[in-house]
């Protein structure tokens, strides 16, 4: 079993590897397939592992080495597939499969195809490095890996020239990269500083030694226990895109669409929910319920707050882009809610549908020349039936229709919510899974219904690759069945998480909650159906309207951090390179040299090859010496 | 009554005019001379030292002197005729070829 958690562990590393010693050569198509197989090994690997979890329940832990041994501190790099770590393996490899197959396709004519591929399989083994680790050190290292490879990747067109805001909103793709990289390093050090009051108060990083000691800081300083759950909230509140944190996610997806379908949708934004998941008995306490209390509202506030920005953006990917962000809000609700398991369960059941709906957009993309206004498409179901039939599946997935993967999982959500007596957040997730709805679909019916807006721009579309169709049909058949098995899910990781029963109460009430959403989930539909399905009529009047401004400029809160942060930082960095750094800094180094220099020109005079001259300066200096002797003899 | 202080202001007084020999003077010839000025001061400040205090390792230092100084003479004697016969000069601002 332990060389099972090697290799679903390396099988990535070693794919990146091999990829990388092409990154200088033309595409080779061989490279992608070695790639992909190598995932596909991991994802071998990982669902035996989890079959034999599944079995046995028995937890494997492997060693592999020491990492850092100094003093009292002993990190190794260590591994643990258990309940948890096992379901997030066979998510990551099975949707990083799929992603590789589709890259195949996707990145056909791109010319740092070879390029594409390291980086892609660099960041599945960091992920999995994150998810598999035993220790806080170790989930870091991940953590920080799968940054710098997001980085890599939503920068990977890095030739792009800068444009202003006005034309794309996410300026060029290394502005975005810059972006994503620098609000992960904001949180990260909220994070570090988690690990460091853990480390400082229990003396260990293994979650093992960490979490059995929580009750006896409780006892003596609760207050160390909710810095420590902020602290590391605030690091998952970074990787996961929630607010104040969240702009970058929509900027990331100047990537190429797998990258926005593996890292910005199922993977790696979901880190955060990992960690509070994986943290879940500390942030279960009792002493930090004001904590977990606060995540399921921030939660639920995102939920809401990006499906209203989803309802009137016309970039494909954005939409995309902001009901992960929605979905987020609504795993973190959970997990904020003490439900751990549901989290997971949309966790997974979300990382299938909308990596299934990227691609669907990576397709229409492709067909479309890197169009991505879903005003200038409409009509293409016609032309491609196979990325129609998917996308609708998906978006019926993401708005929780029976009997797809996303009713089971979010309507969970929403009645752990009811559940808690919490009327407020329940309210506030039915209507954003009303609204989740209504996008999803008004995103469907203009892109595959109505009037064939492209042919305007002189647009041929054609249809994706067939390997690549049928390489996305598991996300497909999963995006419908993963649903099914929840009552098995549950049964399975509240073997390791803490189990979450609804009360009496909510029983009772169950199929009324799940009709409420549903029927707003339906209507929602019917909504975007009434609105978009025959065509798009455009209204002057409600797109000059407020509201709407408001939310195609994403509440104006991409601009408030370039004119509140970024500018005034740029400005004051302006200031201080000229008046301190030119002024103080480079003067006082131009000065150290300007007198070695001038002394050396002035002393050079000296040399003047005339013996006499010599002797003159010996003798200055022989009684120079003297007189220095003197003084010091006479100072004592 | 001549005491060593007598003894000793001679022997500056001469290793002055030794000094500013070598400074001012211009000729080889004329610094070999300074420096045997220099040299003869120093072997008075010995001897005179060695008498006041009765220890013999004073005058014997002279002694070295001299003859240290005697085989100097000897071997930058010949130097100064060989660069004599190749610069038809002893003049140093005349000698000045490697400037820096």
């Amino acid at each position: 079993m332990e060389n099972l958690v090697y290799i679903a562990l390396f099988a990535p590393f070693v794919s990146s590897l091999f990829a990388l010693m092409f990154v200088m050569v033309p595409k080779q198509t061989f490279v992608g397939i070695v790639a992909s197989m190598l995932l596909f090994i991991s994802f071998l690997a990982s669902s035996i592992l989890a079959y034999h979890i599944v079995m046995t329940n028995e937890v494997i832990y492997v060693r592999m080495m020491d990492w850092i041994v100094v003093g009292n501190l002993s990190i190794p790099f260590g591994f643990v597939a258990d309940h948890v770590s096992v379901t997030m393996m066979v998510v990551v490899s099975l949707v990083s499969t799929v992603v590789h197959i589709y890259s195949i396709g996707y990145m056909d004519h791109d010319r740092s195809f070879n390029r594409f591929f390291s980086y892609l399989s660099a960041f599945v083994f960091s992920m999995m490095v994150l998810v598999m680790s035993d220790n806080f050190a170790g989930l870091f290292i991940g953590w920080e890996g799968v940054g710098v490879c997001s980085w890599l990747l939503i920068g990977f067109w890095y030739h792009k020239k800068d444009v202003t805001r006005d034309i794309n909103p996410s300026i060029s793709p290394s502005w975005a990269a810059n972006e994503a990289f620098i609000m992960n390093r904001i949180a990260d050090l909220g994070m570090l500083v988690g690990i460091f009051i853990i480390f400082w108060n229990t003396g260990s990083l293994q979650y093992d030694v960490v979490f059995p000691k929580l009750s006896e800081i409780a006892v003596i300083s609760p207050e160390i226990l909710i810095t420590a759950a902020i602290a590391l909230f605030i690091g998952a509140m970074g990787k996961s895109a929630q607010f104040p944190l969240h702009t970058w996610l929509t900027d990331a997806m100047e990537g190429p669409t797998p990258v926005s379908a593996l890292i910005h949708a199922a993977t790696m934004v979901t880190a955060g929910v990992f960690l509070v998941i994986r943290a879940n008995p500390l942030f279960g306490m009792e002493e930090v319920a004001g904590v977990s209390y606060f995540i399921a509202s921030l939660g639920t506030f995102v939920a809401f707050f990006a499906a209203s920005m989803a309802l009137v953006n016309r970039d494909l990917k954005r939409i995309i882009a902001f009901s992960t962000l929605s979905q987020l809000g609504y795993m973190f609700a959970a997990a904020g809610l003490g439900a751990y398991w549901i989290a997971l369960f949309h966790l997974a059941a979300h990382a299938f549908f909308k990596a299934l709906l990227f691609l669907g957009a990576g397709n229409v993309m492709h067909a479309m020349h890197d169009e991505l206004d879903i005003f200038k498409m409409g009509g293409l179901r016609k032309k491609m039936r196979w990325t129609w039939g998917y996308m609708g599946l998906a978006s019926l997935a993401l708005a929780g229709i029976w009997p797809l993967a996303g009713f089971y999982s979010k309507d969970a959500i929403i009645e752990s919510a009811f559940n808690e007596g919490n009327l407020i957040l329940w309210a506030m997730l039915v209507i954003t899974a009303g609204m989740t709805a209504f996008y999803s679909f008004r995103q469907v019916f203009l892109t595959f219904h109505g009037d064939e807006r492209y042919k305007e721009f002189g647009i041929h579309p054609h249809e994706m690759y067939k390997y690549v169709l049928i390489g996305m049909s598991p996300l497909a058949i999963l995006a419908v069945v993963a649903g099914w098995g929840k009552d098995w899910f549950e049964g399975f990781v509240t073997n390791l998480l803490p189990a979450y029963k609804m009360s009496e109460h909510t029983h009772h009430l169950v199929t009324t909650l799940t009709i409420i959403v549903s029927v707003f989930a339906v209507s929602g539909i019917l909504i975007a159906a009434f609105k978009y399905i025959r065509g798009l009529k455009r209204s002057e009047k409600m797109e000059n309207s407020f509201i709407y401004r408001l939310l195609a400029n994403q509440y104006y809160i991409p601009q408030l951090y370039a004119e509140m942060i970024s500018k005034p930082y740029a400005e004051l960095s302006n200031i201080f390179w000229k008046s301190i750094d030119m002024k103080i800094v480079d003067a006082t180094v131009d000065a150290i040299a300007n007198i070695v220099y001038k002394s050396g020109d002035g002393s050079r005079k000296m040399q003047s090859g005339n013996l006499s001259n010599y002797l003159a300066w010996m003798t200055f200096g022989a009684v120079a010496l003297l007189i220095a002797a003197l003084i010091s003899s006479v100072l004592g | 009554m001549i005491g060593l202080n007598h003894y000793l202001i001679v022997s500056g007084l001469l290793f002055s005019i030794g000094l500013m020999g070598v400074i001012r003077r211009k000729n080889l010839l004329m610094l070999f001379f300074s420096t045997e000025i220099m040299l003869n001061a120093a072997n008075i400040a010995f001897a005179a030292a060695s008498y006041f205090y009765n220890d013999l390792a004073g005058q014997m230092f002279a002694f070295f002197i001299v003859a240290i100084a005697a085989s100097e003479v000897a071997v930058g004697l010949g130097l100064l005729i060989l660069i004599y016969k190749k610069n038809g000069t002893l003049d140093l601002d005349d000698l000045a070829t490697m400037k820096g």
